[in-house]
């Protein structure tokens, strides 16, 4: 199908997993994602999927986790509260290496905070959340369609390499619309193969065990080196990035998501009034494009980091950069979105600064 | 010389030697889960979830596909199993620390969507593997390392009756608590079982048998007083007894 539709962001998220051939969805509902949970609740039975409102997003993710161990692509979505609330078991998918796909709409926090727009779920999904040596990889989306397109190679990550991979989008992504362009429907007979571990009843072969338990340190070390060689893979093969007029740049702009969408704006009124700025958007912010950005960084003036936060993707721009150049950052927090004129302010004043 | 082989274990049992204390009836409510497996011959389809706790490592026991839950998530987790794989068998074994504690909400809610799955719970009024600590089924006057001078009504509230907790939720088909301590009591317990991993194969709702247990190690007992404490102090708090059976006569 390549004709577009008109569609919320929630909306064509939760379309785009049907159509990568998720059949299963547990979830609770949490503003600014539950349109997420209701179209899954009425499109799911139209194409033979299960949908379970969960009792709490502490149950969602074990049920994910008991859907996953069966081999079947599984996804759930909440917002910044609940997907603290699964942090728990999180950490267990990722020890018991379930294919499993998590969309965190993010909103204002911490606590309770508001259901506005914002990224400071950075640091909880790239730096871990749940307790002991793991990762997920992140995805950060920056408009419905890369949504759409992520939520589907989020399922082929999730799979290839038996891991947690979260979408983190915000509340402007999922609650705009804009015309979209949808995938083909995967058949779910066709996907990828987890007979080798997966749990389906023993039948006649030796059963399957799948757990992240193992009371031996030395075993459970060499578990623990088992996926950090995975993450050495991840970050080889999948680490992505987007780049916007960075070759002749005299400075750098960085964000992600939402905001990288907003600095693509920027970038274009910054160039009519001379100053020469290209983007550097990280795709997967987990795996950080640190190299990539280094290279797109060298013989800049200066990089402004520009989040929806008090600054956290900001710790992983200076590693990247180190020493080489000065790092500024720009932000709002608390479900405020930074407009194209108060990053062009934050430019202007950078700039008369490095001239 | 030749020798006739008459009792054997159950091949649902793995051969893993079993990690619990001398004189703790885990083992015996793990063989007669065994036997009803085999009898009901549903080994090759069955998904077990084992709990945190003494049965933390139950799923190597079991010659059945299985997996271990975060603690008191099991029924969270074989829900999601067996909506995945409607035809599986999916049963949990879980104890009074890791079901009517911690996963409170994941068990009442299980029960109550009529998940088709069969949890086998465990309550010996104490928590075993960290070492004796209260449980929320730890008698009123009841010693532990964390209620060292007895449970209170004050400080800890009430021991919780899962099954009469239970047994108005409106997803139960099977619902029984049972001991092991005798014979005859072993019987009614196989039984029970039988009867509650046959409510889930006939798709009648959410199963559940509670087995009132010794625990020698943290109750300072050996096994025959346990068994007799058993006897006098936990039935005498937790009724024995059928609470709901919608799967009739007909196995």
């Amino acid at each position: 199908m390549t004709e577009k539709t008109m569609v919320k962001g929630n909306e064509a998220m939760a379309e785009a997993a049907i159509r990568a051939g998720c059949r299963l969805y547990f979830g609770y509902p949490i503003t600014p994602q539950s349109e997420f949970t209701e179209y899954m609740a009425k499109r799911l039975p139209e194409v033979g999927g299960s949908f379970l409102q969960s009792e709490s997003e502490v149950s969602a993710v074990n049920m994910i986790y008991g859907a996953a161990c069966t081999g079947r692509r599984v996804l759930t979505s909440t917002s910044g509260p609940g997907f603290s609330l699964m942090q728990e078991g999180m950490s267990y998918i990722a020890g018991a290496e379930l294919p499993s796909v998590f969309v965190n709409v993010v909103r204002g926090g911490p606590g309770l905070g508001d259901i506005q727009p914002a990224q400071s779920d950075y640091f909880q999904a790239t730096k871990g959340g749940g307790h002991g040596d793991y990762h997920a990889v992140v995805l950060g989306p920056g408009t419905i369609q890369e949504a759409v397109e992520l939520i589907s190679d989020a399922f082929d990550i999730a799979d290839r390499y038996r891991t947690p991979v979260i979408v983190l989008a915000d509340g402007m992504l999922g609650q705009m619309m804009e015309p979209v362009i949808f995938g083909k429907y995967r058949d779910p007979d066709s996907l990828p193969d987890h007979s080798e571990w997966s749990l389906t009843g023993a039948g006649k072969r030796e059963p399957h065990k799948v757990t992240s338990f193992n009371i031996d340190p030395y075993e459970l070390e060499k578990m623990n080196m088992r996926y950090q060689a995975k993450y050495k893979e991840i970050i080889k093969n999948e680490t992505r990035y987007e780049t916007i007029r960075t070759e002749d740049a005299d400075y750098l702009l960085v964000g992600f998501g939402t905001m990288g969408r907003i600095l693509g704006s920027v970038i274009r009124q910054a160039r009519e009034q001379g100053i020469k700025v290209g983007l550097f958007r990280p795709i997967t912010l987990w795996p950080f494009p640190y190299d990539q950005l280094k290279k797109s960084a060298k013989g800049k003036k200066y990089v402004l980091d520009v989040e929806m936060s008090t600054g956290q993707m900001v710790e992983d721009v200076r590693l990247a950069v180190g020493d080489s150049l000065p790092v500024h950052f720009y932000g709002r927090t608390g479900g405020v979105v930074p407009n194209p004129e108060e990053v062009l302010q934050a430019l202007r004043k950078h700039t008369e600064e490095a001239e | 010389m030749s020798v006739l082989t008459t009792f054997k274990p159950p091949k649902a049992l793995s051969g893993k030697e079993f990690t619990y204390c001398p004189g703790c009836q885990h083992g015996t409510v793990h063989r007669l889960i065994a036997e009803v497996i085999d009898e009901l011959q549903i080994q090759g389809r069955t998904i077990m979830v084992a709990p945190v706790g003494c049965s933390v490592f139950a799923y190597e026991f079991f010659d059945v596909d299985g997996t271990v839950a975060a603690h008191g998530r099991a029924p969270a987790v074989a829900t999601g199993m067996k909506r995945a794989l409607k035809d599986s068998v999916v049963f949990t074994y879980q104890g009074d620390g890791d079901l009517a504690a911690i996963g409170t909400a994941e068990i009442v809610h299980a029960a109550n969507r009529g998940e088709k799955i069969t949890t086998i719970f465990i309550n010996n009024a104490i928590y075993g593997m960290t070492g004796g600590q209260m449980a929320p089924t730890t008698l009123l006057g009841m010693k532990t390392s964390t209620c060292p001078y007895g449970r209170t009504v004050e400080n800890d509230g009430y021991p919780v009756h899962v099954c009469e907790l239970l047994k108005e939720t409106g997803g139960i088909a099977y619902l029984e608590r049972t001991t092991v301590n005798t014979p005859q009591d072993i019987r009614k317990t196989r039984k029970a079982l039988r009867k509650a991993f046959t409510a889930q194969l006939k798709g009648l709702g959410f199963s559940l048998v509670e087995v009132l247990s010794t625990c020698p190690t943290n109750w300072g007992m050996n096994p025959i007083e346990a068994t007799e404490w058993l006897e006098e102090n936990l039935k005498r708090e937790f009724k024995v007894g059928l609470f709901v059976d919608k799967v009739g006569d007909d196995q």
